[in-house]
């Protein structure tokens, strides 16, 4: 066997798929390309979305590009996606969404009427959480440029006074609540883009969060910090609060509810349901003495029956997410450095 | 869900696990021989509940680690072939080769996708008449019958544009291997279900009575592996060796007859190269003369290339259970899924990968 060296692999030189995936490739793209070059204190938080003062009142501002494929799949398309994706980034920062902007960048003899499709749908899917689309653009690009649609959305939202989420706010002994399910989104897109026939339709969670956050917020003043476990997954959004945080954090498997159907598809395709994308659910941390008012109030919404404490932060395991197996053994619940699916939103 | 969690139910651990603490034993070596197997092992923590005298060894059953780097090599000079299409399973893609994996050619414009079936490059194929498609077709005795049938199946369909670039092996030639090996001593081997549930267990029987090694063949899930190890450590503490079937939900003694009828209508057994392993006689699969025309070698007549591989990398010595990915200098520093040196670090069934992505909350 030849043991010559190869060439050393030291940085990529090229984007890969793995740094659109939430995990740890796309956070040293956005830390080393992005921040570095940005250098800016709102940036540098790395939140959702940035939240900033004006006149003495407290704003959120985000963005984010779905270019999800295919553009429409069982329980929901790329409109309305677009739409609950930017107003549920600014729930996570505990703020009413007020307006959104919209541009698209559409490839060259896609149907119109398709279009006006996704369109209506996003008219439908803003009237339901009371905010307007107010500006947009339109670009072309040529066939075989780009794929049908992609669209992008920016979203802006006033957070009331007392409200004040952030991973340095969570502390030893929080409650970590969960809303619901795990992995529907991304197993949804999954199966209608490759085809494949599961028993049963497995139908995506894409739901705006707004409204349940607003009850949630009524209900405690001691939530620390929300996150929509998106891209990356639960594990991906647990880790990124376990590293702005002081503290470490115990999670409970047979806690943590997947719809059978969903199970029974990562089983098949060895994916692992905490690293499958989410866009209905979401994650809070909470004071213990509010955690069971919380959760009783959170079942009684629509879209989060499922709510279960799954974990707890603790002093120990600074840093880390630690995962209590199901058959009680723990190990290291660690952010999925590879790409498991690509261009899920 | 039915079937499985039962699987993973925490009282039918303990149970075991209290059988296994009161067998009254010396250190022994139990070699689990599939990277599915390992993978449950640290995604579970096994080893937390497990008594000091039981050392569980990693065998060499990542079909993705084994595959020789010159394959590697191939399938990326063919993706740079114009209209040439490559397709194989996800972690193949990512496996470093002497200078490129197909992922970074991939990102350059190569055109290689990750399919879950070899019948998904067929369709492929006839969708794309003016493309080559060449499905990279790797792996054991249980992804062979599905390759075997995609060839098959272009064979009916008379295609001109499907391919197959093959680096099939076979595991009871590797095991024997190992078991030949003066550097290890193992007491007893937890056998592959998944490859049994094809070949059946004659195989295992054979090796228990050549080598007086006890032998159980194991499923994939907490209670199968720890059940497992219950069979293996009686058979050891009693001075036994025969093959025990703890998998009998799935696994026969025949095996399934139509899958082994299909992989040897397609393929004939040749001496292949294992990474790590170096070459093991009669090891390996290759395409039957009458089915040359899908031979992707033959097709694009390529030239045997030089090949690197990293000296730094131990994936050689942590195929054959010498030494533990945390060995390695570079394990979790200069090598890890996200930049891996070596194919044990990639894949899915991969030891590297396994110990990084399952890291104990002390590591």
């Amino acid at each position: 066997m030849n043991m010559d060296c190869p060439l050393p692999e030291n940085e990529f030189e090229k984007i890969l798929l793995a740094h659109g995936s939430g995990g740890s490739l796309t956070g040293k793209l956005i830390r080393d390309t992005f921040i570095k070059s940005f250098n800016n204190d709102l940036l540098a938080k790395e939140h959702d979305g940035a939240v900033f003062n004006l006149d003495g009142k407290k704003f959120a501002f985000t963005t984010d590009s779905f270019v999800v494929n295919p553009i429409f799949f069982p329980g929901g398309n790329i409109g309305e996606l677009a739409v609950y994706g930017t107003v549920n980034d600014l729930a996570m920062c505990g703020a009413k969404p007020l307006y959104l902007s919209a541009s698209f960048i559409l490839e060259e003899g896609f149907d119109i009427e398709t279009l006006q499709q996704i369109v209506n749908s996003m008219k439908i899917a803003a009237d339901k959480c009371r905010v307007q689309i107010i500006t947009g653009d339109t670009k072309v690009v040529e066939k075989g440029k780009g794929d049908k649609i992609f669209i992008n959305t920016s979203g802006i939202g006033i957070i009331p006074d007392e409200v004040d989420l952030s991973p340095s706010n969570v502390k030893a002994g929080d409650k970590i609540i969960l809303s619901g399910t795990i992995a529907d989104h991304g197993i949804a897109v999954l199966s209608a883009r490759e085809n494949l026939a599961f028993n049963s339709e497995i139908k995506s969670d894409c739901a705006p969060l707004h409204e349940l956050v607003e009850i949630m917020l009524k209900v405690s003043k001691n939530i620390h910090v929300l996150r929509d476990p998106t891209r990356g997954g639960l594990a991906a959004s647990l880790n990124e609060i376990a590293s702005k945080s002081d503290v470490g954090m115990l999670i409970h498997q047979d806690k943590i509810k997947i719809n059978n159907n969903v199970k029974a598809a990562c089983e098949i395709l060895g994916l692992d349901p905490l690293y499958i994308a989410n866009e209905g659910k979401l994650i809070c941390f909470v004071a213990p003495e509010d955690s069971e008012e919380l959760l009783i109030e959170m079942r009684k919404h629509p879209l989060a029956e499922n709510s279960e404490i799954i974990g707890e932060v603790m002093n120990e395991y600074k840093g880390k997410v630690v995962l209590k197996t199901s058959i009680g053994t723990k190990r290291i619940l660690d952010l999925h450095t590879v790409e498991q699916l690509p261009r899920i939103c | 869900m039915k079937f499985l969690d039962e699987y993973r139910d925490a009282e039918k651990v303990k149970v075991l696990v209290d059988q296994i603490h009161s067998l009254n034993l010396p250190r022994i070596n139990i070699m689990e021989v599939c990277g599915s197997q390992t993978h449950t092992i640290l995604k579970y923590n096994l080893e937390e509940l497990l008594p000091e005298y039981i050392n569980l060894i990693h065998g060499p059953g990542c079909p993705v680690c084994v595959t020789p780097i010159e394959m590697i090599d191939k399938a990326v000079l063919l993706a740079q072939i114009p209209n040439v299409i490559i397709t194989s399973y996800g972690d193949m893609i990512r496996i470093p080769g002497s200078i490129n994996s197909l992922m970074k050619v991939k990102a350059s414009g190569a055109d290689i996708r990750m399919i879950y079936s070899p019948l998904d490059a067929i369709r492929l194929a006839k969708e794309n008449p003016d493309k080559k498609i060449i499905f990279f077709a790797i792996g054991f005795e249980t992804t062979a019958p599905a390759n075997a049938a995609s060839i098959l199946t272009a064979k009916k369909s008379k295609l001109t544009n499907f391919f197959v670039l093959s680096s099939q092996v076979l595991i009871p030639p590797a095991v024997k291997k190992l078991l030949d090996s003066e550097l290890i001593q193992l007491n007893g081997l937890l056998a592959p279900g998944h490859v049994c549930t094809v070949t059946g267990t004659k195989w295992c029987s054979e090796i228990s009575n050549q080598y007086k090694i006890p032998i159980t063949v194991t499923g994939f899930e907490p209670v199968d592996i720890l059940e497992g190890i219950l069979l293996t450590a009686k058979q050891i503490l009693l001075n036994e060796h025969s093959t025990v079937n703890q998998y009998k939900r799935v696994v026969t003694k025949e095996g399934n007859l139509k899958a082994q009828g299909n992989i040897y209508k397609v393929f004939e057994i040749c001496d292949r190269n294992w990474r790590g392993l170096g070459e093991i006689k009669q090891s390996g699969l290759k395409l039957k003369a009458d089915f040359e025309e899908f031979d992707a070698e033959i097709f694009f007549n390529l030239e045997p290339s030089q090949h690197h591989e990293d000296e730094r990398c131990i994936a050689g010595e942590i195929l054959q259970g010498l030494k533990k990915p945390t060995d390695c200098n570079l394990f979790g520093k200069d090598c890890t899924p996200t930049k891996p040196v070596g194919a044990p670090m990639v894949s899915s069934e991969g030891a590297c990968a396994a110990y990084f992505n399952y890291r104990k909350v002390n590591e």
